[in-house]
């Protein structure tokens, strides 16, 4: 088995061009049928989900503390605000409109947040590093340069425009926007909520105060996190449509077993 | 995933077994350096050691932002404490010459200051950001003495690990490494914005920890406990703060 690939000629000429190469990182194996999501992928895509999910309900329970937002350095109670979400806060001093104040949560929510943070950062680093490795961005998310001309791209637009049902192909590859849109993700959104939440932190930004300070302070890196947060929410909202469109079942198959719909087709 | 090969399965092997031992030795390490925080054990466990661990790997010696004076907040907030009671206002009515600073612990001369012999070391000012773990903060010019001023007149041994510190009010009490405690930022504040410190902010002596959240900078300090173990003091946790469902160590 070992030395298969190497010694056997044969073997090493039935594994097509396109197939990618052979390693623990990517499970397509030359003797098994191709899959749509290496392991890697779908390992990765799982852990970040779920620590997103966790991130999500834990910041908006930490926002509940204090529901207001400020740009620049500083801001409480006794400052004005950039805008506040009128809900209802888990703290008495802080000025809502509501008669009541929400139980407390901000303790287990707080451990709850970084914990998750943890997982996503190492997670999406091993996913970012292999997926260089392995070709993973390069075959899958880089668009084409005929992909990005203005045709193609106008194209594509119309067609998510009018909600059509992606054709077969794209069971297989993604298409422009969808490309863009998972390096935007991957390579801008995440990078920035990672950085403006550690610009919050008043420890690590003792070590790297440039963290902040060109964020235009401590209170601007709280608020562009919270913006931050909804884009990527709206991202996740636009996944899931998307996924439901071009046909639930399949596309869960897909990132949850490897398996696509045409599996048996092609092998 | 496919059938696994042997190839797969052996490299599966040595990884796993490598990633146990890099655990265990990692951990021995961690335990070694003081990378481990006194609220490790629980659910949330491996993610504060994760954070306390980078924080003092990364930000051991590291100053909190100073601001220039203009920056101070015209309208600092003081969040609210709890009611001080009678003790606390004979104290205050008598301007608070009876408060009392006992250093007890792992200390060579175990000592008890009054405000007046605090104020007689030498001062340190530093115009810091207080945050709160809420999400709301301000500036002030904080003045006292470095704790570890205090920490050296009270001969504090070498096996010192952490200070436990006190406040009036029973339910609040703290805990910070050495890394905090000999930090040239962290002081026993007397002063705010060049007058004496206000009570609702924490008058007559507070502990500031800038390069933490506001609730390690507990109010109203009377004893400071010098100790190698957390685990003699509350639940073993470090703090009240674990106690009641946060994070002991709170520099994020």
């Amino acid at each position: 088995m070992i030395g298969e690939q190497i010694c056997i000629v044969p073997a090493v000429s039935q594994i097509s061009l396109a197939q990618p190469s052979r390693h623990w990182y990517n499970s397509a194996m030359p003797e098994t049928p191709h899959l749509r999501h290496a392991f890697l992928v779908r390992v990765t895509h799982w852990v970040m989900a779920f620590a997103f999910l966790a991130l999500l309900v834990s910041g908006l329970e930490i926002v509940a503390s204090h529901p207001r937002f400020y740009w620049g350095e500083v801001g409480n109670v006794n400052t004005p605000t950039l805008f506040k979400i009128p809900v209802p806060s888990s703290r008495k001093m802080v000025p809502t409109g509501y008669g009541y104040v929400l139980p407390d949560q901000n303790g287990w929510s707080r451990y709850l947040h970084f914990q998750s943070a943890w997982v996503l950062v190492l997670t999406g680093l091993v996913y970012v590093v292999a997926g260089f490795f392995n070709g993973h961005f390069r075959r899958n998310l880089l668009p084409t340069r005929s992909d990005l001309s203005r045709k193609r791209l106008g194209l594509s637009i119309a067609q998510h425009l009018r909600f059509e049902r992606p054709n077969a192909e794209e069971a297989w590859s993604y298409n422009v926007l969808q490309r863009l849109a998972y390096l935007l993700v991957v390579f801008v959104l995440f990078p920035i909520i990672i950085w403006t939440g550690l610009a919050m932190s008043p420890s690590f930004v003792s070590a790297f105060p440039s963290a902040v300070n060109i964020l235009g302070g401590q209170q601007s890196a709280r608020t562009l996190h919270f913006f931050l947060t909804w884009v990527l929410v709206l991202f996740l909202l636009v996944h899931i449509f998307m996924v439901i469109l071009a046909g639930f079942l399949s596309r869960m198959r897909a990132i949850i077993t490897g398996r696509a719909a045409e599996t048996m087709e092609r092998a | 995933m496919s059938k696994l090969s042997r190839r797969q399965l052996i490299t599966t092997g040595i990884a796993a077994a490598a990633g146990a031992t890099g655990i265990v030795v990692a951990a021995k390490l961690a335990a070694r350096f003081g990378l481990i925080p006194p609220d490790s054990g629980g659910v949330y466990g491996p993610g504060e050691t994760l954070t306390y661990a980078a924080q003092r790997l990364l930000t051991r010696h590291s100053l909190a932002r100073e601001f220039p004076i203009n920056h101070i907040s015209q309208k600092p907030f003081a969040n609210e404490v709890d009611p001080l009671g009678e003790e606390f206002q004979r104290l205050q009515r008598g301007a608070f010459a009876e408060w009392r600073l006992v250093v007890d612990g792992l200390a060579a001369r175990p000592a008890s200051f009054s405000l007046a012999e605090l104020k007689s070391f030498p001062q340190q000012s530093h115009v810091t950001m207080i945050q709160c773990e809420e999400g709301w903060s301000y500036i002030a010019e904080w003045t006292g003495v470095p704790l570890s001023h205090v920490l050296e007149l009270a001969g504090a041994l070498p096996q010192v690990r952490y200070v436990v510190y006190r406040s009036f009010q029973p339910d609040w009490w703290e805990s910070i490494d050495m890394a905090d405690a000999l930090h040239p930022q962290t002081l026993l504040a007397m002063g705010m914005n060049g007058g004496e410190l206000p009570v609702p902010f924490g008058g007559p002596l507070r502990l500031r920890v800038p390069r933490q959240l506001g609730y390690k900078s507990i109010k109203y300090i009377t004893r400071l406990t010098l100790t190698d173990n957390l685990k003699a003091f509350g639940k073993g946790l470090g703090s009240a703060a674990p106690e009641a469902g946060y994070a002991w160590y709170a520099g994020l």
